[in-house]
């Protein structure tokens, strides 16, 4: 493994790790606050996901002049939640889309005297025909959205897809589909808000500090001088707490200025996973033009994403989606059509990978079902096909990245001990027990960063103040959510100016205190933002009149000097994103460099699978990839093993069951995610090559991890039992549905 | 809400008895906890609180019954070595509870008045002809567990009856087996139990109880009639036609009725009708069939 020197890094820990390890760090609901209202949501009923509002009635058994009662005509500014569309009300008005929607918020001082009056208020809702089922075609009064109901068409076309089909010696064709996922972060959603003075203030849970200030500037009309945003230690997000925090810090703004008081709203997890997004479902084609030895000469792929009842993010989800498509191979004629669709479901959002795990279970499942059809091993079939510096992606990106992807794949093979486990799995199977055994392979690449052209969109912004005691502060909008940004960040001003960890401090992400520099989303926090760090302390450095070479004690004393010289003031390194020399996108086109950088992996999983049952089970995962250089190795390490256990709830038992367009199983006694005991050891490995543009070399790694497991777990399942399946969540139920390897066969 | 505190049992049984079976007796209270932020109108009632009854924890060993108490725990059951030699699905089925924070609270009788169709004690329980013992100020009754079910969630137990003892004849077995298809390896609820037992001995024979399939968990006459009449059965499907009248599986959230029969078919083919052979010198008693080991 290629390892460059260690970095201070290796002996520092997880700043907040103490406080989280003794229940000491104080999340949302822990703060302490005084003469609050609790704040609550009155939402759209089931079974009507479509319709008017036609009625609201007040239950006459509740006081009502003792709460607070907030509807869309108590917003100062326009009634939406502003994101790529202005499409999305704050309040439901007079028109509901999906079942949950937010209709009425509630306050009061007492929290079981308003979960009473939430009960005790109807809405009552004309239906129309909804949308339910993103797969079929709407009928003409089912339109709502557009002339079609597609929110987004995009389209990537290289070369001359058509005529390679036509001509491809084999063509193998394959339809996926992948299930919603719900994030599961431990801490729901949780939001403050109280007015200290002229300025609201929101306290709360979020990836995002200055999405939630945008919304609130635009749904309140309040100026920036007169709201600030700042982020509550976190427990868990996963895209989950990208969008969705918008929503509730406006619930809970509107009921504090209606109320004069301050407004605690904190979601229970029946409610959390009711009405909050999730992963967006999805349909994947594959058309395959190859030779008989396995070579891609054209893919053909079409991509249809359900976006539920709002746009939210679902053109960006679509996005990276279709750019992923592919896989990491090279081939001369690719076309990606892909559609993102409206329903009447609750809107579907941001989750960990952003599309590239949807449209990537397809190409690795697909990829075995090639191998199947052509009788080839699935890791050679890969090999043939893996794109080589020089080679195009789909978009015409050229890779030329100086990372071995080939040795990625040999070193998962060998980890895993492929060539023998297969030998051995082989025979075991022979003996037609009811258990089965099997390893499946997948090798795939997430991006880092926002897509195209989004990093020079988003300007980001990154202070590195000098402060007079000799320490530094890094002023950044990137949030703590457990991925360790706090300690990364921490570490990579430590090593640029030579200072102990201790020196760093990390500021609150408070939007009255730092600037914006961006969201913690995309996996980009190591990646561009810890490079804006870089840039900021050499800013700092910059104006201390130091040389580029001065660390440690020089740095130290020049603070020391300068503060004592400027008695009061402020002295701060700034810096502003620049692109990366070379890299170009045209969003018009869909052509060009569609990230700076991609993270390269293999991963294997083992399985063995009870015929009596079909219940699987994951006994053996290794994850190796190339993150370009790594920072914080017990974070990284976390990351992928966090990534593969979410993988395997998503691939095996995560379910999400519809009634509606709404969750029904919505408590965690029936959305069912992995156990520690349903978790295999986990074995990872990193390659380091490093990327000029990314923090000490750094690639982004947060999504990567979620990408492969799924496939690569159902095809270590076909390859055990010799069934095709195509569909996540594989549970046993329907694992048994397909499964015609049957009892018979077991001896 | 109100909660009574009752210091001994004979106290326990005149609140009981004064409530007119409004107040709800609770043991570990690992039930109640799970729907307790859904069902605020159940804030509002009077609840029994067991825990300070200590003559109703210990398990006793007589020369011919094992006696659980009313406020027995898994754990306490776990903890038994005795258990693990004589009656050892009652240790196998504690172990699949929740997690070990629940089988640490939650009692066997609980367990049998919570009357979930998919509970993992009651199955075991049943599978080794237990015997409730229910108390009143009125006196004592004693109702086999097979026959104390009437149909979902339905029992024969008045309010104003506690559920003082369990007991459960010593036999010497010749097949014992415990298997919960869960949907997980741990913290999962049953979407199929099983559990069967062979003894030699009188008033034994077969016995194959199942959970999840039905209203209620319930013996398996069918089912047991095959074993006894050492059908010869060549394949999973065989067993179908017999499976269909003894239980009905239905779709929910958790399962379809379709995989429940299968499965069970499955597990009942290689688990018992191929395992009778070597039943008697098994020590594998149990497994979770997530778990392939």
């Amino acid at each position: 493994m290629k390892r460059g020197p260690p970095s201070t890094g290796a002996a520092v820990q997880r700043r907040e790790g103490l406080a989280k390890l003794t229940g000491r760090e104080r999340y949302v609901d822990d703060l302490p606050l005084e003469d609050f209202l609790w704040g609550m949501t009155v939402r759209s009923p089931p079974p009507s996901p479509r319709g008017s509002i036609t009625a609201i009635r007040f239950g006459r058994d509740v006081d009502w002049s003792q709460f607070v009662v907030v509807d869309h005509r108590d917003l100062p500014g326009p009634n939406v939640v502003y994101l790529i569309e202005q499409d999305q009300p704050v309040l439901a008005a007079g028109v509901v889309r999906h079942v949950h929607e937010p209709v009425l918020l509630l306050a009061h001082p007492d929290r079981d005297a308003l979960r009473r009056a939430v009960h005790a208020v109807e809405v009552v809702v004309e239906p129309e025909a909804p949308v339910l089922d993103f797969r079929l075609p709407s009928r003409s009064d089912e339109i709502q959205y557009g002339p079609d109901n597609v929110l987004k068409h995009l389209r990537i076309e290289k070369g001359d897809v058509a005529r390679a089909l036509a001509q491809a010696p084999v063509v193998v064709e394959g339809e996926y589909e992948t299930g919603a996922q719900e994030h599961v972060y431990l801490e729901t959603q949780g939001m403050i808000a109280a007015l200290e003075g002229e300025v609201l203030v929101i306290r709360g849970s979020m990836q995002c500090p200055y999405y939630v200030l945008n919304a609130l500037k635009h749904a309140l009309a309040r100026d920036e001088t007169r709201l600030r945003v700042i982020q509550t230690p976190t427990g868990g997000g996963f895209g989950g707490k990208e969008e969705f925090p918008s929503h509730l810090a406006l619930h809970a703004a509107l009921l504090a200025l209606k109320a004069g008081r301050a407004v605690k709203m904190i979601y229970d997890r029946g409610e959390d996973m009711a009405a909050t997004t999730k992963r967006h479902p999805a349909r994947v084609r594959h058309r395959t033009g190859l030779t008989r030895d396995g070579r891609l000469l054209a893919q053909d792929i079409e991509v249809l994403l359900d976006g539920g009842a709002y746009v939210t993010l679902s053109p960006v989800v679509l996005s990276r989606g279709l750019i992923h498509a592919a896989g990491p191979y090279f081939c001369e004629n690719v076309r990606i059509d892909g559609r993102a669709v409206f329903t009447n479901a609750v809107p579907f959002g941001a989750f960990r990978g952003f599309g590239a795990p949807q449209t990537l279970f397809a190409c690795e499942r697909h990829m075995d079902v090639i191998a199947r059809t052509l009788g080839m091993d699935p890791a050679l079939l890969r090999r043939v096909n893996l794109i080589r510096d020089g080679q195009s992606t789909a978009t015409g990106q050229v890779i030329n990245d100086g990372s071995d992807r080939v040795a990625v794949l040999e070193r998962a093979l060998d980890v895993s001990g492929w060539r023998e486990k297969r030998r051995a799995h082989a025979a075991f199977n022979a003996a037609r027990a009811p258990v089965r055994r099997g390893l499946g392979l997948a090798t795939f690449y997430h991006g880092g960063g926002f897509t195209g052209g989004g990093e020079v969109y988003l300007k980001s912004r990154l202070q590195v103040a000098g402060l007079p005691d000799g320490r530094i502060e890094v002023r950044s909008a990137n949030i703590e959510m457990g991925q360790g940004t706090l300690t990364v960040f921490t570490q990579i001003a430590a090593d640029r100016l030579g200072l102990a960890p201790d020196a760093v401090v990390i500021a609150e992400a408070d939007t009255a205190r730092v600037p914006n520099s961006g969201p913690t989303v995309a996996s980009r926090t190591t990646m561009v933002v810890g490079r804006l760090v870089e840039r900021a302390c050499d800013d700092l450095r910059r104006r201390l009149g130091l040389s580029e070479s001065a660390r440690g004690d020089s740095v130290r004393a020049a603070l020391r000097d300068w503060h004592r010289a400027h008695p009061d003031q402020s002295l701060v390194g700034e810096v502003v994103y620049e692109k990366p020399p070379g890299i170009n996108w045209d969003d018009a086109t869909y052509r060009g460099d569609a990230y700076g950088a991609f993270a390269w992996a293999a991963y294997v999983a083992e399985v063995e699978v009870d015929l009596r049952t079909c219940a699987v089970r994951v006994t053996d995962f290794v994850a190796v990839q190339d993150i370009g250089k790594v920072i914080n190795e017990i974070l990284a390490r976390g990351q992928v093993q966090g990534g593969v256990v979410q993988g395997i709830g998503w691939a095996l038992m995560e379910e999400c069951k519809w009634q509606d367009g709404a969750m029904v199983n919505n408590q965690l006694t029936n959305y069912i995610i992995p156990t520690s005991d349903d978790v295999p050891p986990i074995r990872v490995a990193f390659l380091e090559t490093p990327y000029p543009h990314g923090a000490q070399g750094a690639k982004g790694l947060g999504e990567l991890p979620i990408d492969g497991p799924a496939p690569a777990i159902l095809n270590a399942i076909a390859e055990a039992t010799g069934a095709d399946p195509r569909t996540i969540p594989l549970t046993p139920e329907r694992l048994m549905t397909i499964a015609e390897f049957g009892m018979r066969n077991a001896e | 809400m109100s909660v009574l505190l009752p210091g001994s049992r004979r106290e326990a049984l005149e609140l009981l008895a004064r409530s007119n079976g409004a107040a709800m007796p609770i043991a570990g209270g690992t039930d109640l906890l799970v729907h307790w932020p859904q069902r605020q109108e159940e804030h509002d009632r009077a609840y029994l609180d067991l825990s300070g009854i200590a003559e109703l924890r210990p398990v006793e060993w007589t020369p011919d019954a094992l006696v659980l108490g009313g406020l027995t725990t898994y754990w306490d059951v776990i903890r038994d070595a005795r258990v693990g030699r004589e009656l050892p699905l009652l240790a196998v089925a504690a172990r699949q509870v929740g997690s070990i924070q629940i089988q640490t609270r939650g009692t066997w009788a609980g367990n049998i008045v919570n009357g979930s169709p998919a509970a993992d004690g009651v199955p075991v329980l049943m599978a080794y002809d237990a015997v409730v013992v229910l108390e009143s100020v009125a006196g004592r009754e004693e109702v086999p567990l097979e026959r104390f079910y009437e149909g979902y969630k339905q029992m024969r137990r008045r309010p104003d009856q506690l559920v003082v003892a369990i007991r459960i004849p010593r036999r010497p077995y010749t097949f014992q087996r415990f298997v919960k298809i869960g949907s997980r390896r741990a913290q999962a609820i049953a979407k199929v139990g099983l559990a069967v037992t062979h003894s030699a001995a009188g008033g034994g024979g077969w016995r194959v109880v199942a959970a999840s399939v039905a209203p209620t968990i319930r013996r398996c006459p069918s089912i047991e009639r095959l074993l006894e009449e050492q059908a010869a059965v060549h394949s999973p499907e065989e067993l179908l036609p017999a499976i269909a009248r003894d239980v009905t599986p239905i779709d929910d959230i958790r399962s379809t009725a379709e995989y429940r029969k299968l499965a069970m078919a499955r597990v009942l083919f290689y688990d018992v009708f191929r395992g009778r052979e070597q039943g008697a010198g098994s020590t594998d008693h149990g497994r979770r069939m997530t778990d392939n080991g």
